[in-house]
């Protein structure tokens, strides 16, 4: 409810739904977790499962109509942002809410110089002069390991590699010092060469500026070694939600044991890869029960008559299943998976 | 068509971080400067540079240049009786060779080729008007309409579909005949206004749909995240990108405007004398298109001429402006 506690975002029973003509989508249904300042928060899950809507809600970008915000509370250092209005949200984006979009090579003007691209956040925020903006707009490039950044800040962004780019972006988000940087799949668009480059750089940012991180993605490998705690979304709501150490050595939802078993291990031959049966629920037509229940292997017939709760395993640890404390006592000791994509 | 910075792109991928020092030889290519290295590639286009260059030029200067070395300026009555006749071009009064009239003479004397160059200074300043106001109005009534959409989108539209659905010529020729016009130039004036406030609808519907295009496109997204406010997100990141077609359909609005005039002043609503455009010199040049033909000729053939360098223009800023279409 405020800062008080530590914590920088206190996200509350959010829901956002989208009309389609297929009905009401629900999008994000229910979701809270907190974030302290200086933490990263890592959002895995499969595609359409509502993680950049979650991000989205929270700087207030979900296009409307069709999303709209349908309740909750979204407390940013003692700012409740969904009661805001328009003008003072906008004052809070880039400034001290930063973000960097899945894909580098569409997220930057192409009829924009870099140097204007940059420039105008912080004209915009920090009140710089042309010059002075110029200055910090080579600085941030210098920052990001952009090499020879005073020569190529006159650039436009398609003489830049997809990882300059996205270096790019980051130095972008992170010129006015945000409190908090939301990464919404950062290194999807990458290869993987390039991907460590940038988690290493986002890392290194963190540790220097004392940023908050939401790091959103799919990839299990990515969140490993970069978060604090960890939030595995399904249909819209939080699966698990624990410390990353916990999470991935006890499991405590069949879907996240899933997603673990799914990683692929080089250090072992595995022969055929697990792969979770069926495929990601039609958010606009949920069944009644568990919306994993169909492609669940514990799956018994109260899941598919009846929502799971919300179970406490632990004062950190949060799991949505009927049986999440057999889950849970199961996975004790089972040997935790390394990097992969879900 | 080669394409230069894909090539300088491919070994910063694999040697991003460590990337030795390259000494900032790659000066910053816009896409424009790639755009007019295209378009100088394609002979058609150059071609309607050029000669639509020539044309402006003369237009503007013509005039001025035939006063300075004859005296002889476009509406120029002659005194003497025995040379208020139509002379054929390259021709004395008297039947000799000379080059005082390198087009010939109108019905009252009057230098062809100076009638000519001052009809085009109307006639480009129709066209070239007519497409400001196209890019003005149009541009930001159609990025406005289609960033902003929803309910104020489908009434501004639909306030366009009205006024196209009115004949446009008939709200020329109202605009013109309420707020007729004593003098010749007041009546170009009109002629403008009436040309320009239909000549954005277009516009409009062409740059609306473009944005709707953008406006979800990722760099949008990221710019509203960086908190710049909806008027900035539309003039500064959104239009821009409409440039290209939006250049390509202005480039190709000047001639149909120019025809439009020239119809106009065909059915005499448009130019009156002793103020010419192309369109005027055509319609009396075709009272006598039998006996003097020069009339007609040299005002037909410099705006025939003028048109199709402006459309191969227009076509080769589009080749150049979307490289992947001229790819195919």
């Amino acid at each position: 409810m405020s800062s008080s506690n530590g914590n920088l975002l206190e996200v509350r029973n959010l829901r956002t739904y989208f009309d389609t003509e297929d009905g009401e989508v629900k999008a994000v249904d229910g979701i809270s977790f907190q974030l302290k300042r200086g933490e990263t928060l890592g959002i895995v899950g499969e595609s359409g499962s509502g993680k950049s809507v979650t991000n989205l809600s929270i700087i207030r970008l979900i296009p409307n109509p069709p999303g709209r915000v349908v309740s909750g509370r979204v407390m940013f250092d003692g700012i409740d942002i969904l009661s805001l209005k328009e003008g003072e949200v906008r004052k809070i984006r880039g400034r001290r809410i930063a973000m960097i979009f899945q894909d580098p090579m569409t997220s930057l003007n192409p009829f924009m110089k870099i140097s204007r691209q940059m420039m105008e956040v912080t004209e915009l925020h920090l009140g710089h002069t042309r010059a002075r903006a110029y200055e910090h707009a080579i600085k941030m490039l210098e920052t990001v390991g952009i090499p020879d950044a005073r020569a190529r800040v006159d650039n436009y962004p398609h003489e830049f590699s997809g990882g300059m780019r996205q270096r790019v972006m980051i130095a972008m988000a992170l010129s006015c010092e945000p409190e908090l940087l939301i990464a919404d799949e950062p290194t999807t668009a990458l290869d993987v060469t390039i991907q460590a480059q940038i988690l290493e750089l986002i890392k290194k940012l963190k540790q220097v500026t004392g940023t908050s991180v939401i790091l959103i993605t799919h990839d299990l490998g990515v969140v490993a070694g970069m978060t604090d705690h960890l939030i595995v979304m399904y249909a819209g709501k939080v699966f698990e939600q624990a410390s990353t150490s916990e999470l991935f050595a006890q499991p405590g939802n069949p879907y996240t044991k899933g997603l673990l078993r799914s990683v692929p291990d080089p250090l072992k031959e595995q022969g055929e890869l697990y792969q979770i049966p069926g495929l990601p629920p039609d958010v606009a037509h949920l069944p009644p029960g568990c919306p994993f229940a169909p492609r669940c292997q514990r799956a018994e017939e109260i899941c598919q008559r009846e929502f799971p709760p919300f179970v406490q395993l632990n004062p950190e640890h949060f799991s949505l299943c009927h049986f999440a404390r057999e889950v849970y006592e199961e996975s004790e000791g089972a040997v935790p998976a390394r990097n992969g994509h879900v | 068509m080669p394409v230069p910075q894909m090539n300088e792109d491919r070994p910063t991928i694999a040697g991003d971080f460590e990337k030795p020092e390259t000494g900032g030889v790659i000066a910053g290519t816009s896409l424009w400067r790639a755009a007019w290295r295209r378009l100088l590639k394609n002979r058609l286009a150059v071609f309607g540079m050029i000669v639509v260059a020539i044309i402006t030029v003369a237009s503007l200067f013509g005039p001025f240049v035939i006063k300075k070395l004859t005296g002889i300026t476009p509406d120029f009555i002659p005194s003497d009786v025995t040379l208020l006749r139509s002379i054929p071009p390259l021709t004395a009064p008297d039947g000799s060779f000379s080059w005082t009239h390198p087009m010939g003479t109108d019905n009252q004397g009057r230098d062809v080729l100076a009638r000519v160059l001052q009809g085009g200074q109307i006639s480009l300043m129709v066209g070239i008007i007519a497409t400001l106001v196209s890019l003005l109005i149009g541009v930001s009534y159609g990025a406005t309409a289609g960033y902003l959409g929803g309910r104020i989108d489908n009434l501004m539209m639909r306030a366009v579909d009205v006024l196209y659905s009115l004949p446009y010529i008939i709200i020329v020729i109202v605009l013109l005949a309420v707020f007729k016009s004593q003098t010749a130039r007041g009546q170009v004036v009109l002629l403008f206004i009436a040309l320009g406030s239909v000549s954005w609808l277009t516009m409009a519907r062409i740059v609306r749909g473009q944005v709707l295009s953008l406006k979800n496109q990722e760099f949008v997204l990221a710019a509203r995240a960086t908190g710049v406010s909806t008027p900035r997100i539309i003039f500064r990141h959104i239009v821009p990108n409409t440039l290209g077609p939006v250049i390509v359909y202005a480039t190709l609005t000047i001639p149909t405007v120019m025809l439009t005039e020239a119809f106009l002043s065909f059915l005499g609503f448009g130019v009156q004398p002793p103020l010419a455009s192309w369109g005027s010199l055509a319609t009396d040049g075709i009272q006598n298109i039998g006996i003097f033909p020069w009339q007609l000729v040299f005002p037909g053939v410099t705006m025939a001429l003028t048109l199709f360098s402006l459309n191969f223009l227009g076509d080769g800023l589009r080749d150049a402006l979307d490289p992947q279409g001229s790819r195919r």
